[in-house]
């Protein structure tokens, strides 16, 4: 199996915490990994992506190529945009609905919606929504990788195994908060 | 024994030279390096041997404190972005003529792109300079492996080991093979030699003979080193020279393996014996390197663009920034899978200062003030305030290095510009900025410097910054006169008193010091966050 996965958002909203999760599932299911992070400066509000790749063959390039990308996970719609040229044709992008409007110039939400729309593969939900609904306010981003699960080639009980160990040190209730999230995701997708 | 883990670039060289027996890390942060420190300060092995890895207040007595470490035979490791290696430059070169007793690791990561930086400058360049040998690993695990190479080989050849690596490999995380064990730490020695570290010019010229002499003994070291391979292929029409991370690019063109002849370059000086080989097998050699042309420049040579060596300086590869796999399948003639065009609705959205963040206050209070001015000019320097540069503020005039506001700002002053105002963050003031100080109040140069104390490194992801509450006293010891000394909170509730004294100091005609002093909005909620869980226990 081979899955590029592209993960982004804006710098605070979490997206490497999801990574971490995919990483922890994959490393234990012994593929391997590259996973290219961004820090520094464009963490401060700025647009952030990594490049996460799994494979059961070694992987060479830490950055995914043009138009070779499984999925885009992104944690705002505008942003699942921006790294349209690295999906492949039939590739997924699974998003969250909710815009993140820290810029004067952000496009009106319909036309991005609509962008979205003429794609033949996009899950859109209102993340922050159904994490407050459903009283799992913190873990809106698993819900979205509950949602990318199918796309990502990873089972779901593995993904629910990383869970718990990721979270482990944080206690029960965050753990539970989590998987009870991803459950979320999945009937989303 | 070995185990797995997922680890960054960062974090399995970390991981690496404390395997390897390292009694100390020396560092000023800076992306992207940060997290190789980081690593080793909440590491167990690390915290139980008490190996030191208190951060440096700049990247020079981080170097230095590393050279005594070695003199005493211990393994050190001194880790920096490539800048900061511009500022260690005078004792890593003059390393290079020491020599070292404990290994010494000088780990640099450069920016290719300038994804946090001010310029792309390609460290393997002082390494050839200074006659040291440099290593490049091209994954993690070699990044791993190599630190216990490159301190042995340190000892053995006597010599510090430049490790030059690259965004995408620190801060890109891999399963890597640990062992789950670490070497003993060196004991003390008096084995260094007084007459080799006293850089007299007698003693010196007899050094610099013998490293000198030494080149052709690492250079051969390289060729034989089993980081530079050469990989045959069936087809001799192209030979490919790839180094460090460049390396996967062109493995990831050809899945199936490459038809052409590779060399892999991972330890220099370049071993110009298999350049040599590569050359004769191949009709022509495409060069690939993340960085600057280093290896293509050396291997063209002076005659004019010889039409069988292609990469960037021929335009096959883009002249500057970072590869990635299209480029380097461009290179090679692959077409790039089909791809959707760029979505024409995306706008940017560049990093800003954070919502509540005391810098903003500050930008807010100068401005407000300087419009009252014509032609009033502020030198910026290195950090999150930099962004101040960008709208909303458009408040700064100038960055170029650590320190450069205060010193800058000066220059201008003595030139007969007012109002000169110096910008600089605690953190840069304490790496850079104090000796310029010193310069300003020793002549009561025209300034007004505001040393926007946050408490913290902020840009790098909040260290501890060397002079946090000593401020006052390190002006004051500078002799600056305490009139001329104001602490403000940057707050908007404070904005009257803080506009009155900016407009005070800049009307005063001599050296003052403003310090607004308000934590780090994003290490304030983290300690917030650390506070209520420790109440929770």
């Amino acid at each position: 199996m081979k899955t590029d996965i592209i993960l982004c958002g804006v710098g605070g909203q979490g997206i490497l915490s999801i990574a971490t999760i995919i990483g922890e599932a994959a490393m234990n299911e012994n593929l391997y990994i590259k996973q290219a992070e961004v820090h520094g400066m464009s963490q401060r509000g700025g647009d952030v992506q990594s490049n996460l790749r799994i494979s059961s063959e070694p992987i060479h390039s830490d950055l995914i190529a043009l138009g070779s990308a499984d999925v885009i996970i992104s944690m705002e719609p505008m942003e699942a945009l921006r790294y349209l040229p690295y999906l492949k044709q039939e590739g997924w992008i699974i998003t969250s609905s909710t815009p993140f409007v820290n810029i004067p110039n952000y496009p009106k939400l319909d036309t991005v919606m609509a962008d979205l729309n003429a794609l033949p593969n996009v899950v859109a939900i209102d993340i922050e929504k159904l994490a407050k609904d459903n009283g799992v306010p913190r873990s809106a981003n698993v819900i979205l990788l509950g949602a990318a699960q199918k796309a990502l080639g990873i089972e779901y009980d593995k993904l629910e195994e990383a869970i718990r160990r990721v979270f482990g040190r944080k206690g029960d209730a965050v753990v539970e908060a989590n998987i009870k999230a991803l459950a979320l995701g999945r009937k989303q997708s | 024994m070995t185990e797995k883990k997922l680890l960054l670039g960062d974090e399995a060289i970390a991981l690496g030279a404390i395997h390897a027996g390292l009694s100390g890390v020396y560092a000023y942060p800076g992306t992207p390096s940060t997290e190789i420190t980081e690593f080793i300060q909440g590491d167990k092995i690390a915290n139980e041997r008490g190996i030191h890895s208190r951060w440096a207040t700049n990247e020079k007595t981080a170097m230095e404190a590393a050279l005594g470490m070695s003199y005493m035979g211990k393994r050190a490791l001194v880790c920096m972005k490539h800048v900061g290696l511009n500022v260690c430059a005078d004792p890593f070169v003059n390393s290079g003529m020491t020599g070292v007793n404990g290994g010494v690791v000088v780990l640099v990561a450069d920016d290719p792109s300038m994804h946090s930086s001010q310029d792309e400058q390609d460290s393997r360049f002082y390494g050839k300079f200074a006659m040291i040998p440099t290593f490049e690993p091209s994954s993690q695990q070699e990044a791993y492996d190599m630190m216990a190479v490159a301190f042995e080989y340190s000892e053995q050849q006597k010599l510090p080991v430049l490790m030059r690596v690259t965004t995408r490999m620190a801060h890109s995380r891999a399963v890597v093979n640990v062992a789950t064990e670490a070497q003993q730490e060196k004991p003390l020695n008096y084995d260094a030699i007084a007459a080799n570290w006293v850089l007299l010019p007698a003693n010196a010229r007899k050094r610099n003979d013998a490293v000198t002499t030494q080149q052709a003994t690492l250079e051969e070291d390289a060729a034989n080193s089993t980081y530079n391979n050469y990989i045959d292929g069936k087809d001799h029409s192209l030979g490919i020279i790839a180094s460090g991370i460049a390396y996967n690019y062109v493995n990831e063109c050809f899945p199936e393996g490459s038809p052409y002849p590779i060399l892999k370059i991972s330890q220099y000086p370049l071993p110009k014996k298999l350049v040599r080989r590569i050359m004769n097998d191949c009709a022509k050699v495409l060069i690939v390197e993340e960085g600057q042309p280093f290896i293509e420049d050396m291997v063209r040579g002076v005659s004019e663009l010889p039409s069988n060596i292609l990469g960037r300086l021929t335009g096959e590869l883009p002249r500057t920034g970072e590869l990635n796999p299209d480029i380097v399948k461009k290179a090679l003639g692959i077409e790039s899978s089909q791809s959707y065009a760029p979505c024409e609705n995306v706008v940017p959205r560049p990093p800003a200062l954070c919502q509540g963040c005391g810098h903003r206050d500050v930008y807010t209070a100068l401005n407000e003030v300087l419009r009252e001015y014509d032609n009033a000019r502020v030198f910026g320097d290195i950090g999150c305030y930099t962004l101040g540069f960008l709208p909303p503020f458009h408040a700064i005039h100038s960055c170029v290095d650590m320190g450069a506001s205060i010193t800058m700002a000066k220059g201008a002053a003595d030139a007969g510009q007012w109002p000169a105002v110096a910008i600089i963050g605690d953190s840069t003031f304490t790496h850079s900025g104090m000796t310029g100080l010193l310069d300003a109040i020793n002549e009561n140069a025209n300034i007004t410097v505001i040393i926007s104390d946050n408490l913290t490194t902020g840009m790098t992801g909040g260290q501890d910054s060397a002079g946090t509450n000593k401020f006052e006293a390190i002006c004051r010891g500078l002799g600056l006169p305490d009139e001329h000394l104001h602490v403000v909170v940057p707050l908007p509730k404070n904005m009257p008193e803080i506009t009155r004294i900016i407009r005070e100091e800049i009307n005063y005609k001599g050296t003052s010091v403003i310090i607004p002093r308000r934590e780090c909005i994003q290490t304030l909620r983290r300690h917030l966050k650390q506070q209520k869980a420790q109440e929770k226990k």
